[in-house]
């Protein structure tokens, strides 16, 4: 009691501490600085007419390699940490008919879903970690539904490693061409779609680049549930 | 007076340390890291808000005066997987826990330890 009750005058006091420093923040103005050129340039920079994406591929291209990194670094280390030496799926109900049959339904739109996120990322809201993440979904639909799916492990393990490269190597041409790291080649030095800007050939490298987000991301998920579904077994 | 935003935003903040710092249980603990990422999502979101303006996606109508401020977007983008990834590992640790210990109590696994 007296615990919960020094907490919760503690978090008071760093509550009212974090509140006097936002009262100098005030919402809703226009406090942008390298927002508003990024808006003003974005389309005769990158091709993309979605601001969010041009920031993440383009301008700030690093900050998403990172995080892929990042990505890839928590799918290994759940790998790692719940590595057995025979894992199997255990789980004894199988799900009822209504939801097998629906399951079997849902997933093709579900990727197929996911994959229009991922594709339009440029000129859409999404892009490659939503689209990733829908993907994921629909295989944690399978694992949901069905007693015995297994995700096909070695395609997975080879996608996740090819695009993986796959980016860095963009990034490498980019470095070659235009000579610094994630240089948009297909936009600045090839000028491909420039006349189509705001329809699905246009955007430069940000499709292909979110194409391979959203390849590594959903494999990277839905190894991550794989990882977590499975139990050890004894022989 | 403070914006129903940030304050939302502090609240929730508030709310996960409150989780981390009094309970016992891990998973309860994880929930409550979980809440904190959402709450300084909400406040990177909300301070990048122009009122009146819609989202940064050029179109027909929309023009470069109005848009909001694209960066805290993607900024919180970055974040979001950051803290899912996070979050996973933080569980896979947990499943580990009460695999060696039996117990997911923070206390009881101290005292196991000795």
């Amino acid at each position: 009691m007296l615990k919960r009750a020094l907490a919760i005058i503690t978090l008071l006091i760093i509550g009212y501490w974090l509140a006097q420093g936002l009262a100098g923040v005030p919402f809703g103005e226009d406090k942008m600085l390298v927002g508003q050129y990024y808006l003003d340039n974005v389309k005769e920079q990158t091709g993309a007419v979605n601001a969010v994406t041009a920031v993440v591929v383009n301008y700030r291209g690093f900050d998403t390699l990172g995080e892929v990194t990042v990505l890839f670094i928590a799918s290994t280390g759940v790998g790692a940490l719940l590595w057995k030496r025979k894992k199997e799926r255990t789980a004894e109900t199988q799900g009822s008919i209504v939801l097998t049959t629906g399951t079997r339904l849902l997933v093709p739109f579900v990727m197929l879903f996911g994959a229009y996120i991922f594709i339009h990322g440029h000129l859409t809201p999404g892009g490659g970690f939503p689209g990733g993440a829908t993907i994921a979904t629909a295989f944690l639909l399978l694992y949901m539904a069905f007693v015995q799916y297994e995700i096909p492990h070695k395609a997975f393990e080879k996608i996740e490693g090819a695009v993986g490269m796959a980016y860095v190597l963009v990034g490498l041409i980019g470095l070659a061409i235009g000579g610094y790291f994630l240089f948009d080649w297909i936009w600045q030095t090839w000028s491909f779609g420039t006349e189509n800007i705001g329809r699905l050939i246009s955007g430069g490298f940000i499709p292909i680049i979110y194409t391979i987000i959203g390849l590594k991301v959903g494999t990277e998920l839905s190894g991550i549930i794989d990882n977590m579904v499975k139990e050890e077994v004894n022989e | 007076m403070i914006s129903v935003y940030y304050f939302g935003s502090i609240s929730l903040i508030l709310i996960g340390l409150y989780a981390v710092l009094v309970k016992r249980n891990v998973l309860k603990m994880l929930i409550g890291i979980s809440i904190m990422e959402t709450g300084v999502n909400l406040l990177l979101i909300s301070i990048g808000y122009v009122s009146g303006k819609s989202a940064p996606i050029l179109s027909e109508g929309i023009g470069p005066s109005q848009a909001v401020d694209p960066i805290p977007q993607a900024l919180v983008l970055t974040a979001i997987v950051i803290g899912v990834a996070t979050t996973a590992m933080a569980l896979s640790v947990a499943v580990i826990l009460y695999e060696k210990y039996g117990t997911l109590n923070v206390e009881e696994i101290r005292r196991l330890r000795g």
